[in-house]
Protein backbone atom coordinates (compact mmCIF):
# COMPACT_ATOMS: atom_id res chain seq x y z
CA UNK A 1 0.00 0.00 0.00
CA UNK A 2 0.93 3.69 -0.59
CA UNK A 3 0.91 5.70 2.06
CA UNK A 4 2.26 10.11 2.48
CA UNK A 5 3.41 10.76 5.68
CA UNK A 6 3.16 14.45 6.96
CA UNK A 7 5.49 15.69 8.96
CA UNK A 8 9.08 14.26 9.36
CA UNK A 9 9.36 14.72 12.97
CA UNK A 10 10.06 11.82 15.17
CA UNK A 11 6.52 9.79 14.86
CA UNK A 12 6.75 10.47 11.58
CA UNK A 13 10.35 8.86 11.01
CA UNK A 14 9.74 5.67 12.81
CA UNK A 15 6.21 5.22 11.64
CA UNK A 16 7.92 5.67 8.27
CA UNK A 17 10.56 3.37 8.96
CA UNK A 18 8.40 0.80 10.55
CA UNK A 19 5.86 0.83 7.13
CA UNK A 20 9.04 0.75 4.50
CA UNK A 21 9.87 -2.51 6.72
CA UNK A 22 6.51 -4.27 6.45
CA UNK A 23 7.17 -3.92 2.54
CA UNK A 24 4.74 -0.72 2.37
CA UNK A 25 5.67 2.77 -0.22
CA UNK A 26 5.77 5.75 1.27
CA UNK A 27 6.54 9.17 1.23
CA UNK A 28 7.74 11.51 3.77
CA UNK A 29 6.36 15.17 3.67
CA UNK A 30 9.00 17.44 5.42
CA UNK A 31 9.25 21.21 5.50
CA UNK A 32 12.61 21.52 7.50
CA UNK A 33 15.74 21.25 4.87
CA UNK A 34 17.96 19.45 7.52
CA UNK A 35 15.36 17.14 9.28
CA UNK A 36 14.53 15.76 5.46
CA UNK A 37 17.64 15.39 4.26
CA UNK A 38 18.70 13.37 7.53
CA UNK A 39 15.18 10.96 6.90
CA UNK A 40 16.79 10.47 3.05
CA UNK A 41 20.34 10.03 4.92
CA UNK A 42 18.32 6.94 6.69
CA UNK A 43 15.47 5.51 4.68
CA UNK A 44 16.34 6.53 0.77
CA UNK A 45 14.29 8.90 -1.57
CA UNK A 46 11.10 8.95 0.12
CA UNK A 47 11.29 12.06 1.34
CA UNK A 48 9.48 15.71 -0.40
CA UNK A 49 11.15 18.42 1.77
CA UNK A 50 8.10 21.35 1.41
CA UNK A 51 4.90 22.25 3.28
CA UNK A 52 2.71 19.78 3.84
CA UNK A 53 -0.23 22.15 4.19
CA UNK A 54 -0.08 23.10 0.82
CA UNK A 55 -2.13 20.97 -1.70
CA UNK A 56 0.64 21.67 -4.92
CA UNK A 57 2.84 19.76 -2.49
CA UNK A 58 0.20 17.17 -1.73
CA UNK A 59 -0.16 16.34 -5.67
CA UNK A 60 3.56 16.33 -5.83
CA UNK A 61 3.64 13.53 -3.30
CA UNK A 62 1.38 11.27 -4.87
CA UNK A 63 -1.55 12.05 -2.08
CA UNK A 64 -3.98 10.81 -5.57
CA UNK A 65 -2.92 7.49 -5.41
CA UNK A 66 -2.02 7.30 -1.81
CA UNK A 67 -4.50 4.76 -0.02
CA UNK A 68 -3.73 6.68 3.61
CA UNK A 69 -2.43 10.41 4.32
CA UNK A 70 -1.28 10.34 8.04
CA UNK A 71 -0.68 14.01 9.23
CA UNK A 72 1.73 13.69 12.47
CA UNK A 73 3.23 17.39 12.58
CA UNK A 74 3.58 18.53 16.39
CA UNK A 75 0.69 21.22 15.75
CA UNK A 76 -3.05 20.21 15.87
CA UNK A 77 -4.30 23.01 13.46
CA UNK A 78 -1.61 21.85 10.67
CA UNK A 79 -2.89 18.39 10.87
CA UNK A 80 -6.36 19.41 10.51
CA UNK A 81 -5.78 21.43 7.38
CA UNK A 82 -3.40 18.54 6.18
CA UNK A 83 -6.31 16.29 6.33
CA UNK A 84 -9.06 18.30 5.39
CA UNK A 85 -6.51 19.43 1.80
CA UNK A 86 -6.01 16.02 1.22
CA UNK A 87 -9.80 14.55 1.92
CA UNK A 88 -10.94 17.47 -0.44
CA UNK A 89 -8.83 18.06 -3.20
CA UNK A 90 -6.71 14.17 -3.37
CA UNK A 91 -9.72 12.22 -2.48
CA UNK A 92 -7.89 10.45 -0.27
CA UNK A 93 -9.75 7.08 1.02
CA UNK A 94 -8.61 7.56 4.48
CA UNK A 95 -6.84 9.92 6.03
CA UNK A 96 -5.59 10.06 10.27
CA UNK A 97 -4.38 13.14 11.68
CA UNK A 98 -2.20 12.67 15.58
CA UNK A 99 -4.15 15.31 17.83
CA UNK A 100 -1.88 16.62 20.52
CA UNK A 101 -4.71 18.22 22.66
CA UNK A 102 -6.68 15.44 23.49
CA UNK A 103 -9.74 17.82 23.42
CA UNK A 104 -9.13 17.81 19.45
CA UNK A 105 -10.04 14.73 18.69
CA UNK A 106 -13.65 15.67 19.19
CA UNK A 107 -13.40 18.89 17.30
CA UNK A 108 -11.32 17.04 14.83
CA UNK A 109 -14.58 14.40 14.21
CA UNK A 110 -16.97 17.30 14.07
CA UNK A 111 -14.70 18.75 11.01
CA UNK A 112 -14.69 15.46 9.18
CA UNK A 113 -11.74 13.74 10.30
CA UNK A 114 -12.88 11.19 11.68
CA UNK A 115 -9.66 8.90 12.60
CA UNK A 116 -7.22 10.66 15.19
CA UNK A 117 -4.55 9.20 17.32
CA UNK A 118 -4.23 10.88 20.72
CA UNK A 119 -0.71 10.30 22.31
CA UNK A 120 -1.96 11.85 25.15
CA UNK A 121 -4.73 10.34 25.83
CA UNK A 122 -3.10 6.68 24.79
CA UNK A 123 -0.41 7.14 27.62
CA UNK A 124 -3.65 8.72 30.09
CA UNK A 125 -5.31 4.61 28.96
CA UNK A 126 -2.11 3.40 30.08
CA UNK A 127 -1.17 5.13 33.16
CA UNK A 128 -4.84 4.94 34.55
CA UNK A 129 -4.66 1.36 35.00
CA UNK A 130 -1.97 1.61 36.81
CA UNK A 131 -3.45 3.95 39.25
CA UNK A 132 -5.61 3.05 42.09
CA UNK A 133 -8.91 4.96 41.48
CA UNK A 134 -9.86 6.12 45.12
CA UNK A 135 -7.82 9.21 45.02
CA UNK A 136 -5.78 7.63 47.58
CA UNK A 137 -1.86 7.64 46.26
CA UNK A 138 1.07 5.83 47.84
CA UNK A 139 3.65 8.25 46.65
CA UNK A 140 7.05 6.55 48.19
CA UNK A 141 8.43 4.90 51.10
CA UNK A 142 10.57 7.46 53.62
CA UNK A 143 14.50 5.37 53.88
CA UNK A 144 15.87 4.83 56.94
CA UNK A 145 11.76 4.38 58.29
CA UNK A 146 8.81 2.25 57.97
CA UNK A 147 7.38 5.31 56.81
CA UNK A 148 5.82 6.10 54.02
CA UNK A 149 4.25 9.28 52.23
CA UNK A 150 0.72 9.57 50.93
CA UNK A 151 -1.47 11.68 49.13
CA UNK A 152 -5.14 11.13 49.43
CA UNK A 153 -7.69 13.40 47.56
CA UNK A 154 -11.04 14.07 49.15
CA UNK A 155 -13.78 12.70 47.24
CA UNK A 156 -17.59 12.81 47.50
CA UNK A 157 -19.04 10.09 49.60
CA UNK A 158 -16.26 8.94 51.20
CA UNK A 159 -15.78 8.75 54.52
CA UNK A 160 -13.46 11.93 55.00
CA UNK A 161 -15.94 14.64 53.17
CA UNK A 162 -17.28 16.88 55.43
CA UNK A 163 -15.39 14.99 58.40
CA UNK A 164 -13.03 17.07 60.87
CA UNK A 165 -9.31 16.09 60.87
CA UNK A 166 -9.61 15.38 64.33
CA UNK A 167 -12.76 13.02 63.75
CA UNK A 168 -10.96 11.22 61.12
CA UNK A 169 -10.11 8.46 63.24
CA UNK A 170 -6.47 8.20 61.68
CA UNK A 171 -4.14 5.09 63.37
CA UNK A 172 -1.60 6.16 65.86
CA UNK A 173 1.56 7.54 64.61
CA UNK A 174 0.14 8.91 61.32
CA UNK A 175 0.74 13.16 60.62
CA UNK A 176 -0.92 15.04 58.26
CA UNK A 177 1.40 17.06 56.79
CA UNK A 178 -1.01 19.45 55.01
CA UNK A 179 -3.92 20.21 53.18
CA UNK A 180 -4.24 21.54 49.77
CA UNK A 181 -7.07 23.46 49.30
CA UNK A 182 -7.59 25.41 46.15
CA UNK A 183 -3.76 25.97 45.87
CA UNK A 184 -3.16 27.00 49.27
CA UNK A 185 -2.23 25.27 52.02
CA UNK A 186 -3.78 24.91 55.58
CA UNK A 187 -2.30 23.62 58.80
CA UNK A 188 -4.07 20.40 59.63
CA UNK A 189 -6.16 21.41 63.00
CA UNK A 190 -7.93 18.86 64.34
CA UNK A 191 -10.89 21.45 63.87
CA UNK A 192 -10.43 21.43 60.17
CA UNK A 193 -13.43 20.69 58.03
CA UNK A 194 -12.34 18.58 55.12
CA UNK A 195 -13.80 19.47 51.97
CA UNK A 196 -14.05 17.22 48.70
CA UNK A 197 -11.11 18.04 46.40
CA UNK A 198 -8.90 18.94 49.35
CA UNK A 199 -5.81 17.39 48.56
CA UNK A 200 -3.80 15.67 52.05
CA UNK A 201 -0.22 14.87 52.28
CA UNK A 202 -0.02 12.27 55.25
CA UNK A 203 2.93 10.70 56.50
CA UNK A 204 2.11 7.21 58.08
CA UNK A 205 3.89 3.66 59.24
CA UNK A 206 3.71 2.17 56.13
CA UNK A 207 1.65 -1.26 58.34
CA UNK A 208 -1.25 0.60 58.52
CA UNK A 209 -1.45 2.07 54.92
CA UNK A 210 -5.03 -0.19 54.80
CA UNK A 211 -6.05 1.51 58.29
CA UNK A 212 -5.49 5.41 56.57
CA UNK A 213 -6.80 4.07 53.51
CA UNK A 214 -10.25 2.76 55.06
CA UNK A 215 -10.76 6.07 57.33
CA UNK A 216 -10.43 7.97 54.49
CA UNK A 217 -11.48 6.31 51.11
CA UNK A 218 -13.82 3.87 52.83
CA UNK B 1 -22.85 43.01 18.74
CA UNK B 2 -20.37 40.90 20.64
CA UNK B 3 -17.15 39.50 19.05
CA UNK B 4 -14.50 38.18 19.34
CA UNK B 5 -11.27 38.44 17.57
CA UNK B 6 -8.19 35.85 17.88
CA UNK B 7 -4.95 36.75 17.37
CA UNK B 8 -3.74 40.32 18.35
CA UNK B 9 -1.15 41.07 15.72
CA UNK B 10 -1.23 44.65 14.32
CA UNK B 11 -4.67 43.62 12.14
CA UNK B 12 -6.28 42.11 15.11
CA UNK B 13 -5.75 44.99 17.42
CA UNK B 14 -6.94 47.60 14.47
CA UNK B 15 -9.81 45.94 14.03
CA UNK B 16 -10.43 45.19 17.95
CA UNK B 17 -10.14 48.99 18.46
CA UNK B 18 -12.39 50.46 15.35
CA UNK B 19 -15.06 47.76 16.82
CA UNK B 20 -15.05 48.78 20.34
CA UNK B 21 -14.98 52.40 19.81
CA UNK B 22 -18.37 51.67 17.70
CA UNK B 23 -19.36 49.85 20.65
CA UNK B 24 -19.16 46.83 20.21
CA UNK B 25 -18.37 44.62 23.30
CA UNK B 26 -15.05 42.73 22.27
CA UNK B 27 -13.06 40.05 23.44
CA UNK B 28 -9.53 39.72 21.71
CA UNK B 29 -7.61 36.68 22.38
CA UNK B 30 -3.43 36.06 21.82
CA UNK B 31 -0.78 33.54 23.74
CA UNK B 32 1.59 36.21 24.03
CA UNK B 33 0.84 38.91 26.63
CA UNK B 34 2.83 41.73 25.09
CA UNK B 35 0.89 40.76 21.54
CA UNK B 36 -2.07 43.24 23.51
CA UNK B 37 0.74 45.92 23.65
CA UNK B 38 -0.74 46.24 19.51
CA UNK B 39 -3.97 47.51 21.31
CA UNK B 40 -5.09 51.13 21.41
CA UNK B 41 -4.25 52.97 24.68
CA UNK B 42 -7.58 53.41 26.04
CA UNK B 43 -9.08 50.04 24.32
CA UNK B 44 -12.15 49.47 26.33
CA UNK B 45 -12.99 45.94 24.93
CA UNK B 46 -11.21 42.67 26.63
CA UNK B 47 -8.18 40.90 26.37
CA UNK B 48 -7.79 37.40 27.35
CA UNK B 49 -4.52 35.60 27.24
CA UNK B 50 -5.14 31.59 25.48
CA UNK B 51 -5.26 29.57 22.50
CA UNK B 52 -7.88 30.76 20.63
CA UNK B 53 -8.27 27.14 19.08
CA UNK B 54 -8.74 25.80 22.14
CA UNK B 55 -12.61 24.98 23.17
CA UNK B 56 -12.41 26.01 26.72
CA UNK B 57 -10.77 29.39 26.23
CA UNK B 58 -13.35 29.72 23.47
CA UNK B 59 -16.10 29.34 26.01
CA UNK B 60 -14.12 31.55 28.43
CA UNK B 61 -14.33 34.43 25.63
CA UNK B 62 -17.92 33.81 25.69
CA UNK B 63 -18.04 32.12 22.08
CA UNK B 64 -21.55 31.25 23.09
CA UNK B 65 -22.78 34.14 22.88
CA UNK B 66 -20.65 35.56 19.96
CA UNK B 67 -22.53 36.94 16.73
CA UNK B 68 -19.22 37.07 14.53
CA UNK B 69 -15.66 35.97 15.43
CA UNK B 70 -12.34 36.76 13.19
CA UNK B 71 -9.32 34.84 13.26
CA UNK B 72 -6.08 36.92 12.60
CA UNK B 73 -3.11 35.17 13.75
CA UNK B 74 0.08 34.42 11.70
CA UNK B 75 -0.92 31.13 10.74
CA UNK B 76 -3.36 30.24 8.25
CA UNK B 77 -4.29 26.56 9.80
CA UNK B 78 -5.02 27.87 13.22
CA UNK B 79 -6.99 30.33 11.70
CA UNK B 80 -9.16 27.91 9.56
CA UNK B 81 -9.19 25.74 12.35
CA UNK B 82 -10.14 28.24 15.08
CA UNK B 83 -12.87 29.81 12.10
CA UNK B 84 -14.05 25.99 11.34
CA UNK B 85 -14.75 25.72 15.72
CA UNK B 86 -16.40 28.67 15.94
CA UNK B 87 -19.14 28.35 13.06
CA UNK B 88 -19.46 24.65 12.54
CA UNK B 89 -19.21 23.93 16.31
CA UNK B 90 -20.43 26.95 17.98
CA UNK B 91 -23.15 27.82 15.71
CA UNK B 92 -21.44 31.21 15.21
CA UNK B 93 -23.33 33.20 12.38
CA UNK B 94 -20.43 35.33 11.35
CA UNK B 95 -16.72 33.82 10.91
CA UNK B 96 -14.03 35.26 8.77
CA UNK B 97 -10.68 33.75 8.50
CA UNK B 98 -7.44 35.24 7.02
CA UNK B 99 -5.35 33.14 4.99
CA UNK B 100 -2.58 34.91 3.37
CA UNK B 101 -2.17 31.68 0.93
CA UNK B 102 -4.47 32.20 -1.44
CA UNK B 103 -4.86 28.78 -2.90
CA UNK B 104 -5.93 27.86 0.77
CA UNK B 105 -8.22 30.60 0.83
CA UNK B 106 -9.97 29.55 -2.39
CA UNK B 107 -9.99 25.83 -0.99
CA UNK B 108 -11.63 26.68 2.25
CA UNK B 109 -14.10 29.25 0.66
CA UNK B 110 -15.25 26.54 -1.35
CA UNK B 111 -16.14 24.70 1.92
CA UNK B 112 -18.19 27.47 3.20
CA UNK B 113 -15.85 29.63 5.69
CA UNK B 114 -15.36 33.26 4.68
CA UNK B 115 -11.64 33.81 4.01
CA UNK B 116 -9.62 36.66 2.96
CA UNK B 117 -6.51 36.88 1.74
CA UNK B 118 -4.05 39.63 2.44
CA UNK B 119 -1.94 38.40 -0.45
CA UNK B 120 -4.17 38.68 -3.30
CA UNK B 121 -6.53 41.61 -1.59
CA UNK B 122 -2.59 43.74 -1.52
CA UNK B 123 -1.44 42.36 -5.00
CA UNK B 124 -4.96 43.71 -6.47
CA UNK B 125 -5.07 46.74 -4.97
CA UNK B 126 -0.92 47.61 -5.69
CA UNK B 127 -1.88 46.56 -9.68
CA UNK B 128 -4.67 48.99 -9.55
CA UNK B 129 -2.96 51.90 -8.17
CA UNK B 130 0.02 51.23 -10.90
CA UNK B 131 -2.36 51.23 -13.47
CA UNK B 132 -4.39 54.04 -12.42
CA UNK B 133 -7.25 52.35 -11.95
CA UNK B 134 -8.64 54.77 -9.64
CA UNK B 135 -12.02 52.60 -8.71
CA UNK B 136 -10.52 49.47 -6.85
CA UNK B 137 -10.23 50.30 -3.81
CA UNK B 138 -10.79 53.79 -3.57
CA UNK B 139 -13.52 53.88 -0.42
CA UNK B 140 -10.92 51.26 1.45
CA UNK B 141 -8.31 53.64 1.22
CA UNK B 142 -10.15 57.02 1.99
CA UNK B 143 -11.28 54.65 4.99
CA UNK B 144 -7.85 53.39 5.56
CA UNK B 145 -6.28 57.11 5.91
CA UNK B 146 -8.90 58.21 7.85
CA UNK B 147 -8.49 56.03 10.31
CA UNK B 148 -4.77 55.75 9.97
CA UNK B 149 -4.90 59.35 10.79
CA UNK B 150 -7.23 59.13 13.51
CA UNK B 151 -4.35 56.46 15.48
CA UNK B 152 -1.63 58.36 14.75
CA UNK B 153 -3.14 61.44 16.19
CA UNK B 154 -3.98 58.88 19.39
CA UNK B 155 -0.42 57.80 19.63
CA UNK B 156 1.91 60.73 18.89
CA UNK B 157 -1.00 63.79 19.26
CA UNK B 158 1.10 64.76 22.19
CA UNK B 159 4.31 64.87 20.82
CA UNK B 160 3.51 67.28 18.04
Amino acid sequence: MYFVIAGGGEVGFHLGKALLEAGHEIMVIESDRRRASFIEEQLGSVVLNAPADEGRFQLEAGCQRADAVIAVTGEDPVNLVICQLAKWQCMVPRVIARVNDPKNEIVFKALGIDETISSTRVLMSVIEQELPSSGFLPLMPLTGSHLELIEAEVLADTPSAGKSVGALGLPRGTAIGGIVRRGSVLHADDDVRLEVGDRLVILAPTKDEAQVRKALAG
Amino acid sequence: MKIIIVGCGRTGAFLAGVLADADHDVTIIDLERAAFAHLPQDFKGTTLLGNGTDLDVMRTAGIDKADALFTLTQGDNRNLMAAQVAKQIFGVKQVIAKVNDPIRANTYRDHGIVTVSRTSIMGTLFEALLMGDSEVGKILLEKSKAREARMADAWLGGAR
